[in-house]
């Protein structure tokens, strides 16, 4: 659908104001649905029904240690449609997990990061960050046992961090352990800081896409331009009403999980933190805390900001997994990276004890620095099989490292989402 | 990247600004220990009270109490030094087991297999007139068992 007879006409103040966030007319390669699948779009779109269904929430939420569980039944069972909005808000934040995750994904397969996109690639980083810290920090909330546990859990993990691991951790909770100076900083963070700062990022976010003349598209001689209204924008809205209406289908029949008050004397068999950090919790698992809690993330969060920034010889902006060999790659190493992060797990949790053979060696060696090693040492000597191999440069391998981390970090978290039951032990 | 000297300036500067503002906000969101009568210690009851070789549990005090063999008295806080589970108690070894990543702990609270990797803290106890009064504010971190951390009658 073409039009292009619109220029008569003077656009009225809705149309002038979709204009300030799009251009008058755009590439007609950048509307097509698999360019971008929409997915940061979804993502604005989640922002605004969470920001909504967040506000009714507040008329019935107490964030106290006392009321906080009943003000949630109470929104169950007393208040019209209170758990229809909570399933909404609920669901919303689930979804807006897996979208933002998605649209990183895409955005860096497509190779759009680099040059004066870099700077936005750290934004939304930023953006993910928060998107991560405003589900964990909604999900005390409730103050159920779910949420009491998962949240202890995790904000332990923080005291690892050497120096200040502690001073930070008792920032988080307010006190020692997760108790009602917590839920007041959760419901601080989640109902104010984060969705301001949340807002800020995203002006920001969409002003330097403008800025950098839209979304990233391949090198092209010709160019066909179309009219964003209707072109692009008919498309937005059908995405959208798409996302709405399955988000109110399902709100209307799945119910957000509400477990029974929080009791800080019992821990529930086996407790799990959210799970979307169950990665994160499935590598403490495996190894000592310094690496699991302190390097390995560290050292990941450097790699994923540093992305832009490395020297590449080969750039392909806008063209999926820059070239045939960068393709196969991606696909080889992410399929490679799974089987070989669960086999290893299963062998760690099976046959290898290094804890216990190795049990007068410091604990950093026996349990963090070799099994580490079982992990790297395969994957480095996989990316020089590729090196030398095939040639592949460092785009392409640069590439790999990522598959390899996403895919090894979504093994980990199917396996401690799916596997693993009762004590933490694998169900087979 | 090239350093130069207004670059440096202007980065330390930021630096110690990021420092300073992160020293105001933590005093500043800290929070003013509301709970009261925190300054008690926790009276367990009659030393005497206690049979020897047997554990008993005080959740609202939150530790377990040990009293071994040879009469010496340990409490040991109930929260696993992984990552701060409650830990069970574990009738065939006699220790005790985390739900939450499956550490184990022996009956001196040390660590019997991983991910845990310091024994469970404990809890200093005095003995005042017969009475057993345990000092729940602040737990003892350890890297081994010994004897020097039981009290006697
Ligand atoms: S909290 Fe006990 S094993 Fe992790």
């Amino acid at each position: 659908m073409t039009n292009t007879n619109q220029e008569d006409k003077t656009p009225s103040s809705i149309e002038k104001f979709i204009l300030h966030l799009h251009p008058a007319k755009i590439d007609s390669r950048a509307i097509k649905i698999n360019r971008t699948f929409g997915l940061g779009g979804v993502c604005a779109l989640l922002f605004i029904i969470l920001c909504l269904t967040g506000l009714l929430l507040r008329f019935s939420y107490i964030p106290t240690v006392e009321h906080a569980y009943d003000s949630i039944l109470g929104l169950k069972n007393n208040t019209v449609f209170g758990q229809f909005i909570r399933n909404l808000h609920h669901l919303s934040a689930k979804l807006m997990i897996v979208a933002s995750f998605l649209h990183l994904v895409r955005v860096y397969y497509t190779q759009s990061i680099f040059l004066k996109r870099g700077e936005n690639w750290i934004y939304g980083l930023l953006m993910m960050f928060l998107v991560l810290a405003s589900s964990f920090t909604g999900y005390l909330l409730p103050w159920d046992q779910l949420a009491y546990w998962a949240v202890t859990v995790i904000t332990q993990i923080i005291e690892y961090i050497p120096f200040i691991g502690h001073s930070l951790a008792y920032v988080v909770r307010g006190s020692e352990t997760v108790d009602g100076n917590t839920l007041l900083n959760f419901y601080t963070l989640h109902t104010g800081i984060i969705p301001l700062l949340f807002i800020f990022l995203m002006c920001m976010h969409f002003w330097l896409v403008r800025k950098a003349g839209g979304i990233a598209l391949p090198q092209q001689e010709e160019q066909q331009k179309v009219d964003v209204i209707p072109n692009l924008v008919s498309k937005e809205i059908m995405l959208a009403c798409i996302v709405i209406a399955g988000l109110f289908l399902t709100a209307a029949f799945y119910d957000a999980p509400l477990l029974d008050q929080a009791n800080p004397l019992k821990s529930p068999n086996p407790s799990k933190a959210p799970w979307y950090f169950l990665g994160a919790q499935e590598l403490l698992l495996h190894l000592h805390p310094f690496f699991s809690a302190v390097i390995i993330p560290f050292a990941t969060a450097l790699f994923f900001f540093g992305l832009p920034y490395y020297k590449y010889n080969n750039l392909n902006i806008g063209v999926w997994f820059n070239s045939p060999l960068g393709k196969k790659i991606t696909i080889q190493s992410s399929i490679i990276a799974f089987v070989f992060t669960f086999a290893l797990i299963y062998l760690f949790e099976h046959f290898f004890h290094f804890d216990l053979w190795l049990s007068n060696w410091p604990g950093v060696i026996s349990t963090g620095l070799i099994p580490f090693l079982f992990y790297a040492v395969p994957v480095a000597a996989y990316l020089l099989f590729w090196n030398k191999k095939h040639q592949a440069n460092r785009t392409e391998l640069i590439m790999a490292c990522t598959s390899i981390i996403l895919s090894s970090y979504i093994c980990m978290l199917l396996i401690s989402l799916l596997l693993r039951g009762e004590g933490m032990l694998m169900i087979f | 990247m090239k350093l130069n000297r207004r670059k440096f300036i202007k980065r330390t500067l930021i630096a110690l600004a990021t420092v300073e503002a992160f020293f105001l906000l933590r005093g500043s969101v800290n929070k003013v220990d509301t709970s009261s009568g925190t300054t008690e210690l926790f009276n367990a009851g009659k030393a005497t009270a206690f049979d020897k070789n047997k554990l008993y549990p005080f959740l609202t005090g939150q530790f377990f109490l040990k009293r071994f063999e040879d009469g010496g008295f340990l409490a040991m806080s109930f929260k696993c030094t992984h990552l701060g589970c409650v830990v069970n108690t574990n009738s065939k070894t006699g220790g005790f087991n985390c739900p939450c990543h499956a550490s184990q702990f022996n009956k001196f609270g040390e660590v019997l297999s991983a991910p845990a990797t310091r024994p469970l803290d404990y809890f200093p106890i005095t003995i005042e007139k017969g009475e057993l009064l345990i000092d729940t504010r602040k737990p003892i971190r350890r890297s081994s068992f010994n004897k020097s951390q039981l009290t006697y009658l």
